[in-house]
């Protein structure tokens, strides 16, 4: 195939997966819009205001970049397990696989349909915190960059989960079991400077606790850990996930029999 | 002529070890209407499969037009329209977003892709259901939807495997009509099946295949006639000269006393009798010469 036939198909793919969550907005839009309205409701105006400052920040302006970066991760993730599985389970993935399209093409149609998720649900959710406090953006730069590898990459990641998935529950549990507590301890909530030292380390062993700050040092300026650290670690983990998929993909891995 | 499928020493061994295909060698030729027959489990989804790469070969050699799966998969794979045994399409887009959306894994643009949809919608009759949701379809709107959608990119080689089963006799002949056309336009076509019916009707060459095994691969006609002939073992008391003949009758002698005598279908036997009589023989026992390839069409003629 050309390199145009190859955007072509490439372009099929990305436009399918947009129409597919567009079309299911109250499974894919509305949850998240929903359930960050409480935590800004509750973090911001109810328990917010006894916490006081976090870091020199007001409690609500120093939540709301981990609760966004928080919905893009899981919404990118989601998105290609749930849509990959479910081509894989009625099997109108190999609609696909005799197709003569690249495996970059495959893998790049369903990963920008994951980011395409991660950052329309992101911006939702930066539109309705905008309704419970003011955001300055920083350092734009870094902001949308953090955003978009971070997307790419949890998005790769959903792309190897719906390859090894058996069930519909295979497709929840990292989701579910990983990827939420590991946000909600990666210092959404709160500055690892409050914590005893030894769980202080321990911390930093989580990786989102570097997309978090990263995020959050590009909206606010401000960081618990070395952005550059963040950076180079999303980007290695990132490069890992897509030579990891391509191989996938070029082996046929649970995909061909 | 140029092959269309060329298929050489083909093995394929499945994760659980069992060997489904035990190196088959398959030539189909440019512009063939080809069936593999074979009965259930034979290997033909499992040849088809690696054909399509949706399975992978353990051992052998595959090329379409020329192009080998192994060097030139994406030129191998473009020339291929496949119509899988199952239903594998999203139960929740619409009729016309599969088939577009077929034509853009192909890198045809969308205004070509909604030209060939159209095309073909409308020539496979589901041109009224183009907006509905694929799973609202029958059966048989469904196996057509399967047929649009694998020539929507004009592949010069179709692949259908049991296109027809659970499909209704009118229908079936509808279909029939519908092959029959887009062979003589130029398309290659290869169909399995287990109904030695619809290889009559339809094509010109076939293969059959057996428990991984190519048991017979010749052409429609010459295989009609083989059925059409029974040989029968004659053990012959007095010795026999090897330049023996029974006037009216196609023999073989085998050794002294053992000679084989072919009946057409249709012959009686006591012609054949008569036969012996006036050529002074005496036939101490006769039987049936059990072919392979008879017991098959046993099976395959009366389909459990
Ligand atoms: N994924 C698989 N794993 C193990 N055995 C399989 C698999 N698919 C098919 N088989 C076996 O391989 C044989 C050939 O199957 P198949 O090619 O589907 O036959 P046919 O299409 O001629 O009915 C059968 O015995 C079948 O049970
Ligand atoms: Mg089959």
């Amino acid at each position: 195939m050309t390199a145009a036939e190859q955007w072509i198909a490439f372009y099929t793919i990305v436009r399918k997966e947009i129409r597919r969550f567009m079309r299911i907005w109250m499974q894919t839009l509305l949850p998240p819009a929903i359930t960050m309205s409480l935590y800004f409701v509750i973090f911001g105006a109810l328990i917010g205001s006894r916490i006081g400052q976090m870091g020199g920040f007001t409690y609500m302006e120093f939540v709301v970049p981990g609760l966004i970066m928080m919905s893009v991760i899981t919404n990118a993730y989601s998105n290609v397990v749930s849509s990959f599985f479910g081509a894989k389970f009625q099997r109108f993935v190999e609609e696909i696989l005799v197709s003569p399209m690249s495996n970059n093409t495959v893998l790049w149609g369903f990963v920008i349909g994951g980011v395409a998720r991660g950052l329309l649900v992101g911006l939702i959710v930066t539109m309705l915190s905008l309704f419970f406090t003011t955001l300055h953006i920083q350092h734009i730069g870094i902001t949308i960059a953090i955003v978009l590898m971070t997307s790419i990459m949890f998005s790769l990641a959903g792309f190897i989960n719906a390859v090894f998935a058996n069930n519909f529950d295979d497709v929840s549990i990292v989701p579910v079991f990983v990827l939420t507590p590991l946000t909600y301890l990666g210092g959404v909530f709160y500055s690892i400077d409050l914590l005893p030292e030894f769980w202080a380390g321990v911390s930093r062993l989580n990786p989102m606790l570097y997309i978090v700050n990263a995020f959050r040092y590009g909206v606010l300026g401000t960081s618990d850990v070395n952005v550059v650290t963040a950076f180079i670690m999303v980007g290695v983990f990132t490069l890992a996930a897509y030579a990891y998929c391509m191989y996938l993909l070029r082996s046929g891995t649970r995909l061909r029999q | 002529m140029a092959l269309a499928l060329e298929i050489k020493g083909l093995r394929k061994v499945y994760g659980n070890g069992f060997e489904a295909l035990k190196g088959i060698d398959l030539e189909v030729k440019q512009g063939d209407f080809f069936a593999l027959l074979g009965p259930n489990g034979a290997g033909k989804s499992t040849t088809i499969g690696i054909v399509s790469s949706l399975v992978k070969k353990t051992a052998g050699e595959v090329r379409i037009f020329g192009h080998s799966l192994d060097s030139d998969i994406a030129a191998a794979k473009r020339q291929i329209g496949l119509v899988p045994q199952e239903f594998n399409f999203s139960n929740f887009e619409s009729v016309w977003d599969i088939v577009v959306n077929q034509a853009g894994y192909y890198g045809l643009s969308r205004g070509v892709a909604a030209e060939r949809a159209e095309k073909y919608l409308k020539k496979l009759g589901l041109w009224d259901k183009r907006h509905g949701a694929s799973r609202m379809l029958s059966g048989g709107m469904k196996r057509r939807l399967m047929i649009a959608r694998a020539l929507v990119h004009e592949p010069r080689l179709l692949i259908l495997d049991e296109p027809t089963a659970g499909v209704d006799i009118e229908l079936r002949r509808s279909m029939w009509a519908f092959l029959t056309e887009i062979n003589r336009s130029g398309t290659t076509i290869i169909l399995t099946t287990h109904y030695l019916e619809e290889a009559e009707s339809l094509c010109r060459n076939i293969a059959i295949i057996d428990a991984g095994n190519i048991v017979e691969n010749t052409s429609m006609k010459a295989l009609l006639r083989q059925l059409q002939k029974e040989v029968f073992i004659l053990d012959v008391r007095d010795s026999l000269s090897a330049d023996i003949s029974i006037p009216g009758f196609d023999t073989r002698f085998v050794d002294e006393h053992t000679l084989e005598l072919v009946l057409k279908k249709g012959t009686s036997l006591n012609e054949v009798f008569a036969a012996l009589n006036s050529s002074e023989l005496v036939v101490s026992s006769m039987r049936n010469k059990a072919n392979r390839l008879e017991e098959l069409f046993v099976s395959l003629l009366n389909p459990k």
